[in-house]
């Protein structure tokens, strides 16, 4: 698999403080990668400085096999060939959307080019309108399609959906998916939202304090989150600690044979859809609450030393209040502190 | 724990090793050469004469420098200084009234009272002064239409009236604009705290106000500094008028130019006083939730309010109007040729017009590398064109005339030179717009312009400027409105043939052609008023958001 967009080890600071900190990302040729993190982790910085609108101390940047900044040499931004898609779009105002994405598209086939990417996102009959007179939806698929005219294989998108309304945001991410994957253009995005990152993306770089702490396919980071932070960061996650004794990690849940060293301190990672509770008298909590949501449901669990548990089970499956249960468990993660077991 | 799957064990480093201390902050892009490039040559073009002005004065005969040391000058800075204070404070006191009685009252009319107490502004000062003269005394229009003599004014008290009719409404402007963004929430958590409403106000609402009331003085207190038209009509000895004498009657032109130099200097020390008194407390202003309540006047302090309205229209507005009428009307009854002074309006509107497009080009680059490309240096820019804006303009013209006549022979009394002078006097009004709308715009679309493969120069041609262009027709507006009425720099430089209204406005009156004078003035005051209710209309291309 060839690489459209390499970065590594970059730095930037503003002011003293990092922005970026060994930020590291390799994006595969016709991926969609998504950047996630929380607020202020410098998944934004790491986008403009791959687009070029921010300079890097460290590091290096390559596109297309290209190197566009390294070593304080920084091909400027309208010649990385790379498409943006900004956060608020940033579309002009004071041409048509045509104009704005024919703006990028030179020579002679310019009209057609405009006409097809337009047809693309489905906007071709609203070449003559304005910015302000289109809807959120209408304006994200304008710069989206100004971003493709000139005709990059490299787009990157800023918080694509931050600006949309709930019902419009899960319509445009399916419709974006649709766009990009009929372009054949490699596409990277950053998103705070978690559940958008795992919706759209091949690729998910989890970001944390300017670098990035993991990253793999959806399935493998929400499957084997390297940290319990990461665990918790994408998506509901229970933690519950536990010592190795006589070969085994003891919790609340129950004890985990393991190779740890005896006595090393280990944290257990579950999902509350790994949780399967089964009625039985002699079991180890009882239902204390059941939240219905129709496709799903959450039911929690008391154990008997005081733990409360969380079980994700389909909406179908009648479950009482009160009910005595006993707990299987379908997969756990440990995390445990180094040093690692000298036989393992 | 009753399990399916094998467990993944995962080793979490200890302490993961962050990025190494930070150094350094963050390197910024100068901006594009030719901004520059563009920016140097303007402000060469703006400072050179003044540096030529600070040579010539070093070389200035004995004879000059015994003027400069002379009783008589200390005498004449002493007067200029008091003259500029007494006119400062009439302008605060007026100003400041008439803000507080249509900001914050609820008295009838307000708008219609707003635009016409702000109208002056468009009244060159020795206009006024040309209308005061003319109508008062024994033998003047007033006495003429009632019967009753006035006395005559002329002198200090004359001089006084003019300039603080023409400069108040400065004052008027920015304290009016300040006190409606004052927060009502503020003055009411205040009473809410057993504050009485004076000290409410001594506390709260003047420190809120006194930057607007300072920044109008300053204005106020420049604008008189430098004024020379209603203080020569009005035979008031003030540094500009002596100036003038010795510049245009004497061979030995450096007596005028130290002068010049003193004026300069004073000019400097207004503005250094201005800033010292300004504090330092900074106050948080946003957009309040909803406007201040008006104030309730009782009736007689509603009586009271009109009638100090009232008074100012009259004299500052109906009177001028009215006598510029009256001269114009006797005149063409008593059989004068007044004929319509095409030549002058052509020059009048050439010249500001020219002056207006080259303050906007030279506007563009000074406020996109001060706000797109913020350094020391490009704030430097910024502050360079404020200090050239409060220059005298009769010490500028001076200057300019001392550079041309020896670096610049054949551009010597030439439109070129007059026009860049005019562009560079009034170069902060075109910038002061052009940099509230350049602020509006998301520098995203800067940014998305780039990454669409254009570079600087095509992204501020077809992005950034046609953005800004509300407001640099603002700014262009406003500096048409104040070419137009210039004189000093405009008689000094213009070349020979070249006539504008104001110069046909001070000839006609210094020789007591009154008729010509007064359809000069009214062809001045009409060309005037277009832009200016235009620019009335649109508060947001001149200030911002």
């Amino acid at each position: 698999m060839t690489t459209a967009i390499s970065a590594s080890d970059l730095r930037v600071t503003f002011d003293g403080d990092p922005a970026l900190a060994g930020f590291s990302l390799d994006v595969p040729t016709g991926s969609l990668t998504a950047v996630v993190g929380p607020s202020g982790c410098g998944k934004t910085t790491a986008l403009r400085a791959i687009a070029g609108f921010q300079d890097i101390e460290t590091g290096s940047i390559s596109i297309r096999d290209r190197i566009v900044a390294s070593n304080g040499v920084s091909v400027p931004p309208e010649r990385r060939g790379v498409g943006m898609v900004f956060q608020e779009f940033a579309l002009f105002p004071h041409i048509s959307v045509a104009e704005n994405v024919g703006y990028g598209v030179r020579g002679a086939d310019r009209v057609d080019r405009v006409q097809q990417t337009l047809a693309l996102v489905g906007l071709d009959d609203h070449r003559h309108r304005f910015p302000h007179e289109l809807s959120g939806g209408e304006q994200q698929r304008v710069a989206l399609a100004r971003a493709l005219a000139p005709g990059a294989d490299v787009v990157l998108l800023d918080e694509p959906f931050s600006s949309l309304d709930a019902p419009q945001r899960e319509r445009m991410r399916r419709e974006l998916k649709r766009i990009i994957r009929s372009a054949g253009v490699t596409a990277v995005l950053v998103t705070h939202d978690q559940a958008e990152a795992l919706a759209i993306a091949d690729k998910i770089a989890i970001m944390r304090d300017g670098h990035v702490v993991q990253s793999g396919t959806p399935v493998e980071v929400y499957g084997r989150p390297v940290s319990p932070w990461v665990a918790r960061f994408l998506g509901d996650a229970m933690i519950l600690d536990g010592t190795v004794v006589d070969g085994a990690i003891s919790t609340s849940l129950g004890s985990i044979d393991t190779a740890l060293v005896e006595g090393t301190l280990a944290q257990v990672m579950v999902r509350p859809e790994w949780v399967r509770p089964h009625r039985s008298e002699n079991g180890i909590g009882h239902v204390v609450d059941r939240e219905f949501y129709g496709h799903d449901q959450r039911v929690e669990i008391q154990l008997d030393d005081g733990t409360s548990v969380d079980a994700l089970l389909p909406g179908m499956v009648e479950v009482e209040v009160g009910t005595r249960v006993d707990i299987d468990v379908d997969d756990a993660i440990v995390y445990h502190a180094a040093p690692a077991p000298t036989d393992a | 724990m009753n399990q399916r799957d094998p467990v993944i064990e995962i080793e979490v480093p200890a302490g993961t090793p962050m990025a190494p201390p930070a150094t350094g902050t963050q390197k910024r892009s100068p901006g594009p050469w030719y901004l520059w490039v563009a920016a140097a040559c303007i402000v060469g073009v703006v400072a050179v004469p003044l540096v030529a002005l600070g040579i010539r004065a070093l070389e200035a005969s004995d004879a000059a420098w015994e003027t400069l040391l002379s009783w008589r000058t200390v005498r004449l800075l002493v007067r200029t200084l008091l003259f500029t204070a007494l006119v400062t404070a009439s302008s605060v006191v007026i100003g400041v009234g008439g803000a507080w009685l249509l900001a914050r009252t609820d008295i009838a009319l307000r708008r219609v009272w707003g635009v016409a107490f702000a109208l002056p502004l468009v009244i060159p000062s020795y206009v006024i002064a040309l209308v005061l003269i003319s109508a008062t005394g024994p033998r003047g229009l007033l006495a003429d239409a009632t019967g009753i003599a006035v006395p005559h004014l002329i002198g200090l008290p004359g001089a006084w009236l003019a300039l603080t009719l023409s400069t108040y409404p400065y004052v008027f402007l920015v304290t009016a604009a300040a006190m409606a963004r004052l927060d009502p929430a503020l003055e009411e958590a205040a009473r809410g705290l057993g504050a009485s409403p004076t000290r409410v106000f001594r506390t709260l609402v003047m420190p809120q106000l006194r930057p607007a009331i300072g920044a109008g003085a300053l204005l106020a207190a420049l604008y008189t500094l430098s004024d020379f038209g209603a203080v020569s009509l009005m035979r008031y000895d003030v540094f500009t008028r002596v100036i003038y004498a010795q510049y245009a009657g004497r061979l030995d032109r450096s007596p005028a130019i130290v002068l010049s130099i003193v004026l300069i200097v004073a000019a400097l020390v207004v503005i250094w006083a201005e800033q010292r008194t300004r504090g330092s407390g900074a106050f948080f202003s946003r957009k309040p939730a909803r406007p201040p309540a008006p104030y309730r006047l009782s009736a007689w302090q509603r009586a009271t309010g009109i009638g100090f309205l009232g008074i100012v229209v009259s004299i500052g507005v109906l009177l001028p109007i009215g006598v510029l009428a009256a001269w114009l009307v006797r005149g063409i009854g008593l059989g004068v040729d007044v004929g319509i002074p095409w030549q002058a309006i052509a020059g009048s509107v050439t010249g500001a017009s020219l002056a207006a497009i080259v303050a906007v080009a030279a506007a563009i680059p000074i406020v996109v590398l001060a706000v797109r490309f913020t350094s020391r240096a490009s704030s430097l820019l910024e502050r360079v064109v404020y200090v050239i804006f409060s220059l005298p303009h009769i010490t500028v013209a001076i200057a300019v005339l001392a550079f041309t006549v020896r670096y610049a022979r054949p551009v010597y009394q030439s439109l070129l030179v007059l026009v860049l002078v005019y562009a560079a006097m009034f170069l902060a009004q075109a910038t002061g717009p052009a940099k509230a709308s350049l602020l509006q715009i998301d520098p995203a679309l800067d940014d998305a312009s780039r990454g669409l493969g254009k570079g600087h120069a095509a992204t501020l041609a077809r992005i950034t400027i046609p953005l800004m262009s509300k407001g640099l027709l603002a700014g262009g507006l406003l500096v048409f409105v104040t070419t137009l009425k210039e004189l000093p720099a405009t008689l000094l430089l213009r070349p020979s043939g070249f006539t504008t209204l104001s110069i046909r406005i001070w000839s006609s009156a210094d020789e007591l052609l009154y008729t010509q004078a007064s359809a000069a003035a009214l062809i001045l005051i009409a060309v005037s008023v277009i832009p200016v209710y235009y620019l009335s209309i649109k508060p947001k291309d001149v200030v911002g958001s």
